[in-house]
């Protein structure tokens, strides 16, 4: 040491400043890191194309009694049934305590401009809550829909009675513009 | 094994090259590894599956350059591909029925160590690396199976992808954020067949280190006795690559059969439908690889818990080392074992069995395939979970020969070999 005039710092070592230094830098790397992972990670979410498809409306005025439509609303089909009287009944006839996931018919409605419910139209989303499959209409042992795929039954409100998916279909947000044209999402 | 180098360069190039970049050295190495000379055809699906991986890569990357990956165009594409382009008939079949050889290759390699103990002390890594392929594998073939865009392509993609759907909370935004969208549509497909690229590759990388974990330990042999005289070992080249491109010419005598005479009997008539996103196919199935798993998914009527079973059957094997506490490697020595082995061995058919058909369906006897799919399950689990365990600490193996060379002393009039004095394990 004294031949190169250095000074040997070992003696002179101060820990906790060597500590604090090794944190911080270890925290601003990790920081570095996350911020460039996220974007990596994010890329995959939704494009905003795809959330633009955001809404379509419906004229369920055409839809004959007994008929459903299908119509296709974010990748995914939806239901409109025009009910028959025999399947509103047989729908609000359900003692809801035995259901896997409770639910009265009507809080599966949307009322229309004037207030009203109107129970003759069943708007849903068409994807078993099982796996994703379309259910088949008017099948199943509760008159309603029959998911093909590992075969849940759904009544005539679209209420899982039977089988392994755990939830209703669901209804999709939506809202009567006039008394037959609905707006989906 | 890691040992001493045999290789000794032969001419000034080779030379010079050794000692800058002992390139050729290390694979001479490699290939010489000692190996069990008991070794029996059920040892060959290494190499076979090596082959498997080849086929897959080339044919693959051959494929990429003429498919679209686009929902309005990739279903039409692959008809090009079969159609128009030049041996594209060839290459698309070769890939599709490849997918299947590379998985029955797979359940053959998983079989043999099963039943031979390859994954006991020392080859738990070595093991544990094979199930990640196996992993690996799953996933490729997946992703691979929903690029042609036919419906089975489509139904299953979302059938699939709805696992992830299943998981508490998160569970509808970690599938969005996989599929890219609220339903599997074009942002799905591109990132499926930007994964499919990727992942043989990760596949190939793996099989570098099993292989080098193979190496470090040594193979296993159907006595399961470790090596403990220069006479029980034969360097791996010439016995065994000459063995092995034997059961490699079966192979793909097996493989052409199904290329050129049968290339649609592996896959599903609903494949040739293009996707269609209003309609489900009235039977949704998965490739036959998968049919055990897709058996166990379906045993139980709740979608979460159906879930974490079928992840579990596969969780299973990695932790297998540990469940199964016999000594003992092979089943020859393990008289009762064998016996539960082959019953396992039996119920993954069943299992495969019930996962093509519609659960509610009578199998036999009153008894429908959904019941039929519980016991087999319950059976899989409890073959890892409560069989091999109690059997292990409870069962009486049999006496086993001192060494490899000792097990063939019976075998013709070869010379007699060095005296083992070494106990067996």
């Amino acid at each position: 040491m004294a031949e190169t005039g250095l000074i040997h710092h070992d003696d002179i070592v101060d820990d906790g400043k060597r500590d604090f230094i090794f944190l911080a830098a270890g925290a601003a790397g990790a920081l570095g890191a996350a911020s460039i992972v996220w974007p990596l990670l994010a890329q995959m979410g939704k494009a905003a194309d795809t959330l633009a498809l955001g809404s379509i409306d419906i004229d369920v005025g055409k839809i004959g009694e007994g008929e459903q439509l299908k119509v296709l609303w974010r990748g995914a089909p939806v239901f409109v049934r025009h009910r028959t009287a025999a399947e509103i009944a047989e729908a609000e006839d359900v003692n809801i305590d035995i259901l896997p996931d409770p639910a009265t018919d009507d809080s599966r409605l949307v009322p229309g401009p004037d207030g009203n419910l109107k129970p003759q139209y069943l708007v849903m989303v068409g994807v078993c809550t099982h796996f994703g499959c379309v259910p088949v209409g008017e099948a199943g042992d509760y008159d309603g829909w029959y998911c093909p795929c590992h075969g849940s039954h759904y009544d005539t409100s679209g209420r899982i009675r039977k089988g392994p998916a755990p939830r209703n279909l669901v209804v999709p947000p939506y809202a009567y513009t006039s008394d037959t044209v609905i707006k989906v999402g | 094994m890691s040992g001493h180098s045999t290789y000794e360069p032969k001419w000034a190039a080779a030379r010079w090259m050794d000692q800058r970049l002992p390139i050729v050295r290390m694979g001479a190495d490699f290939i010489m590894m000692p190996t069990p000379r008991n070794l029996n055809y059920w040892w060959t699906f290494g190499g076979i599956l090596l082959l498997c991986l080849v086929i897959q890569i080339v044919t693959g990357v051959i494929l990429g350059m003429h498919y679209v990956a686009h929902v309005d165009h990739a279903f039409d594409s692959v008809q090009r591909i079969r159609r128009d382009v030049p041996y594209g008939w060839l290459m698309q079949s070769t890939h599709a029925v490849g997918a299947s050889m590379f998985f029955l290759a797979v359940y053959m390699h998983m079989f043999r160590g099963l039943y031979y103990g390859s994954y006991k002390a020392p080859r738990e890594v070595l093991w544990i690396i094979g199930c990640l392929i196996y992993l690996v594998m799953m996933a490729t073939a997946f992703l691979g199976y929903t690029l042609p865009w036919g419906q089975m392509s489509f139904w299953g993609a979302t059938v699939i992808t709805g696992f992830f759907g299943a998981v508490p909370v998160v569970g509808e935004s970690l599938q969005q954020w996989l599929l890219g969208g609220y339903a599997v549509d074009n942002a799905t497909l591109n990132r499926f067949y930007s994964l499919h690229y990727l992942l043989p590759f990760i596949i190939a990388a793996l099989s570098g280190l099993h292989v080098w974990a193979l190496h470090v330990t040594g193979s296993s042999n159907p006595i399961g006795v470790s090596n403990k005289v220069k006479t029980d070992t034969l360097p791996f080249h010439p016995y065994f690559t000459v063995k092995d491109m034997f059961a490699v010419a079966v192979f793909l005598m097996i493989f052409a059969f199904f290329l050129f005479y049968l290339p649609d009997a592996l896959g599903h008539a609903d494949n040739y439908i293009k996707a269609d996103p209003l309609k489900t196919p009235p039977h949704i199935v998965p490739e036959w690889y998968f049919l055990p798993f897709y058996a166990i998914l379906r045993a139980v009527p709740d979608k979460l818990a159906g879930i974490l079973l079928m992840i579990g059957a596969i969780a299973v094997l990695f932790v297998l080392p540990w469940l199964d506490t016999s000594k003992v490697r092979s089943m020859r020595f393990r008289p009762i074992a064998r016996w539960f082995f082959f019953i396992f061995v039996f119920f993954c058919f069943i299992l495969g069995w019930c996962g093509a058909e519609t659960p509610d369906d009578e199998a036999f006897l009153g008894l429908s395939f959904y019941r039929l799919s519980q016991i087999s399950t319950l059976y899989y689990f409890a073959y890892f979970l409560v069989i091999l365990p109690i059997l292990g600490l409870i069962e009486d193996p049999k006496e086993r020969p001192a060494s490899i060379t000792q097990s063939i002393l019976d075998y013709g009039d070869k010379p007699e070999p060095e005296k083992v004095l070494a106990p067996a394990e």
